[in-house]
């Protein structure tokens, strides 16, 4: 499991447009890069990464080798009710990594 | 640059990427791929970025899309190019209902000094952009 | 003591009063970087770090943000078990309780992170130990000692060139604040040990192996030169 971290309000008024900000440890490696012996060492990244809130999708994002190891992205949603925040990473060699956060709309 | 410094500046130069490298074509043909053939019209689009970057690896770029984001007037789409890096494109972000703003913020890499450009699709089917300059200086203590 | 007294100067740079992290330095892309604990990628290391206190530390020492508090700002230490002295990262490889950790390991970079993250804002406190005195002569020595292919000392770069410009680099004072560190050229968490083989690479000469007592030594040197300025791991760097 990679390691990620989140900050995302866990409590909102309905129509708050809320910052969500994601970072998640990720080599990120580009495929043009050799290594000391000169062998390029394989594309290794982050390819998709999908934000739903309460099962609808408020973004979903491409990656390419020059989004930075330790891809970090900031994005907003707007609250409407209180529900599941999921937040879906996937990439080459079958990265697939799934965080999820209640938010409370009162 | 005295000698020794070129002397300590030299592994940075032999350490440039391979030629590899996207064109002002490459950038322009990902960019009408995104638009469908469309030329984006400037404005509407704010890319921010610093002008001078002093490590490529790790450069913060945000992007704001001036929408009201309502049912009708939307940004359905933001998408980023580059023109020097090996590949044209940097990241697209499509945008559902429940997207508050038209905005992004990302950390980005950068083969060299070279233009960006930032492109919104809208819903009414228009695109709209913004570009960047930036300068990528060169670090002296790379390790190798 | 004659020796400590002539020892001295070595420690207080000529501009001590302008004493500068290399965070002073950086553009202000970066120090936003850095400042923001949501957007430094240093932090993804400290999580890792408090994961790993969780499961094989926390149960002799508790809770870090009591027990580690100060803890990263006095090393390097004395270590009493090999009657030699021993930079944070050591102490913590060479722990019953944790596992064997290499250096510069993810895990030990982790753990260090987290540890010396409970430090941060505090000001750099060597010990006043004797027993340490002669290793920090030592490294003193090796600060100022002309080194590999191009001849240069650490001191004639980070001490008589500091503030100027090599390339498109400022060159810093060399004060170690933030370490582990995020350093965007390595596009991860590095140690202040892999950042003296960068240098020592950097100069072609031959680094020390990791965990080698001269960079331990010069470790020493340059806690008692930065003392008193702030710890800021995780610190970010270009």
């Amino acid at each position: 499991m990679a390691r990620v971290l989140l900050n995302i309000p866990a409590r909102a008024y309905p129509g708050d447009i809320l910052v969500i900000r994601t970072l998640i440890q990720h080599v990120m490696e580009t495929g043009y890069r050799p290594d000391a012996d000169g062998v390029v060492a394989p594309r290794d990244i982050l390819r998709r990464f999908t934000c739903t809130y309460d099962g609808e999708v408020v973004m979903e994002a491409d990656f390419s080798p020059a989004i930075a190891a330790n891809p970090y992205l900031t994005f907003t949603l707007t609250a409407t009710r209180t529900g599941t925040i999921t937040l879906r990473w996937q990439g080459d060699n079958g990265f697939d990594q799934t965080e999820t956060r209640e938010l409370v709309v009162v | 640059m005295t000698p020794r410094r070129l002397l300590l500046a030299a592994p940075a130069l032999l350490l440039l990427p391979p030629a590899a490298r996207a064109s002002q074509e490459e950038m322009e043909a990902a960019m009408r791929a995104f638009t469908g053939g469309v030329t984006p019209r400037p404005g509407r689009v704010s890319m921010e970025i610093s002008p001078l970057v002093e490590n490529g690896n790790t450069v913060p770029l945000s992007v704001l899309v001036d929408s009201p984001m309502s049912e009708t007037d939307r940004v359905r789409a933001i998408a980023v190019f580059n023109q020097r890096n090996p590949q044209p494109h940097v990241i697209t972000m499509r945008f559902g209902p429940r997207a508050g703003r038209a905005v992004l913020a990302t950390h980005i890499r950068l083969a060299t000094s070279q233009t960006l450009l930032a492109v919104a699709a809208m819903a009414d089917g228009s695109y709209w952009s913004d570009s960047a300059q930036v300068v990528v200086t060169l670090a002296a203590c790379v390790e190798g | 003591m004659r020796f400590l007294l002539a020892l001295l100067p070595l420690c207080l740079p000529a501009a001590a009063a302008e004493r500068r992290s290399g965070f002073d330095d950086m553009a202000p892309q970066t120090q936003a970087m850095q400042r923001d604990d949501s957007a430094n990628p240093g932090m993804l290391w400290v999580l890792e770090g408090e994961a790993l206190w969780a499961r094989g530390c926390a149960s002799c020492h508790g809770d870090a943000a009591l027990s580690m508090r100060g803890v990263a700002a006095r090393y390097p230490a004395w270590d009493a078990a090999t009657g030699a002295p021993i930079d944070l990262a050591g102490r913590i490889a060479q722990h019953q309780g944790a596992p064997r950790l290499a250096r510069e390991s993810q895990g030990l970079l982790a753990l260090t992170a987290f540890v010396a993250h409970q430090s941060r804002g505090l000001p750099i406190n060597p010990p006043e130990d004797a027993r340490l005195a002669p290793a920090r002569a030592r490294g003193a020595a090796l600060y100022t000692q002309r080194r590999g292919q191009l001849d240069l000392s650490c001191a004639q770069c980070h001490d008589d060139h500091a503030g100027r410009r090599l390339a498109g680099s400022t060159i810093p004072q060399a004060h170690p604040t933030g370490y582990p560190l995020y350093r965007l050229e390595w596009q991860g968490l590095g140690s202040l040990q892999r950042r003296l083989r960068g240098c020592m690479t950097g100069v072609r000469a031959e680094p020390f192996a990791y965990g080698a007592a001269e960079y331990v030594e010069i470790e020493l040197f340059l806690a008692r030169r930065a003392a008193g300025m702030a710890l800021e791991t995780p610190a970010v760097r270009p």
